[in-house]
């Protein structure tokens, strides 16, 4: 599989944490030195939607692939305005593409989630797949909890995967581990159905969503560079989910790495779900700093709790 | 090596103070560790010790700790 384009969209409104101190019991301070965020994007009167088909518009154009070669769409995305159709099916009609289309839910780890399946498709006779991450964290947390609603923003990232070249490699984790990390769906009005708990924001046990992140995310990688039987020295950068700055220390220190291999934009974005990683692997790629050929070992985390590492590398 | 001087050791060396600087009664908010250096130092005791520390967040001092990691390992 080759990736073979990517795009991305922030949402035009900018809040910084001075901002959220207007109507929250928190700090600059606290949620720098926390979590190393100090923006994040945040849908105003854009819908979601339209970011993802931004980012599909960008990767597409830069993959040189026609909306109509494709074969395939695969939208990852936690939560979005729509119940039914996916996400990925209004995607399809805003990018002019005629092909198949299909959601799938990994959490915060959709993205490599998403490319696992675009790989077992691409095997199955496919032959240009979009894949778009497209969140809005934002709309999961109560904003009155200033321990969770300070943590995200919103966003999207796209990439046209092909068939051909080197397999990528993975490893994937999934934990049935709700009582750490959930989110429910508002109750519905069934009157089948009493007794429905009211509607609650997201819950997450930091402690335990810290020692899984970073626990996983170090195992996850070294395990890829293990099977492949390389050392953290062959990999040119690694691209982690942007969910908190500490994590990405964290795992950098376990890797016993250079700031430099293990970039970040979480500080800028705050953590947009699925998308983070994706959008952050399109900021190197228009930025020029992946080079072609070199290996990139990518890792997420979230919800499940699941998560899952992937090694490729770079072909633009 | 008692508990309390391991667990002293590795508090020096994940910030880099004085093993002097360190007593049961010394809170965590003295030596500047916040609720996720916790998370970090309880990960590496649980390495050490083998042991699983579910819930940091009324752990105040460094005494407190040591009790919690000695409860742990029973």
């Amino acid at each position: 599989m080759i990736i073979a384009g990517t795009g991305s969209a922030l949402p035009t409104q900018v809040v910084t944490n001075d901002q959220l101190t207007e109507f929250l019991d928190t700090s600059d301070e606290w949620i720098s030195t926390r979590t190393g965020i100090r923006t994040r994007h945040i849908l105003g009167e854009e819908k979601l939607e339209n970011l993802a088909a931004a980012a599909a518009r960008s990767a597409l154009e830069q993959s040189g692939v026609s909306p109509e070669e494709l074969d395939f769409i695969l939208c990852s995305s936690v939560y979005n305005d729509y119940m039914a159709p996916s996400m990925a099916c209004i995607v399809q009609g805003l990018v002019g593409a005629t092909c198949p289309a299909m959601d799938l839910n990994g959490a915060c780890a959709g993205f490599i989630y998403a490319l696992y399946t675009a790989q077992a498709y691409l095997k199955a006779g496919c032959r240009n797949i979009l894949i778009v991450c497209a969140e809005t964290p934002t709309k999961m947390v109560d904003w009155t909890n200033r321990a969770t609603c300070v943590l995200f923003g919103d966003g999207a990232g796209a990439a046209v995967v092909r068939a051909g070249g080197e397999d990528l490699s993975f490893v994937l984790e999934s934990q049935s581990r709700t009582e750490v990390l959930v989110g429910y769906n508002p109750p519905s009005n069934c009157p089948y159905t009493p007794h429905q708990p009211a509607a609650q924001p997201l819950f997450m046990n930091g402690q335990e969503v810290y020692k899984f992140a970073v626990s996983t995310a170090t195992r996850g990688m070294q395990r890829l560079l293990a099977e492949n039987g390389l050392t953290c020295d062959d990999i040119g950068h690694f691209v982690l989910h942007q969910a908190n700055l500490r994590i990405v220390e964290a795992v950098r220190a376990r890797m016993k790495q250079d700031k430099d291999k293990f970039p970040t934009n979480v500080e800028r974005t705050g953590n947009t779900s699925s998308a983070s990683a994706l959008i952050l692997l399109d900021e190197l790629n228009r930025a020029g700093a992946l080079q072609k050929g070199e290996r990139i070992a990518l890792s997420a985390f979230g919800a499940g709790l699941t998560a899952g590492a992937a090694l490729l590398r770079w072909q633009l | 090596m008692t508990t309390f001087e391991k667990i002293a050791n590795i508090l020096k060396d994940y910030i880099n103070c004085d093993l002097d600087d360190i007593k049961p009664e010394t809170t965590f908010e003295s030596l500047k560790i916040d609720s996720l250096d916790m998370v970090e130092i309880i990960m590496n005791l649980e390495e050490e010790f083998s042991v699983t520390v579910e819930d940091v967040s009324e752990i105040k001092t460094v005494g407190q700790l040591v009790e919690i990691i000695e409860e742990n390992r029973k």
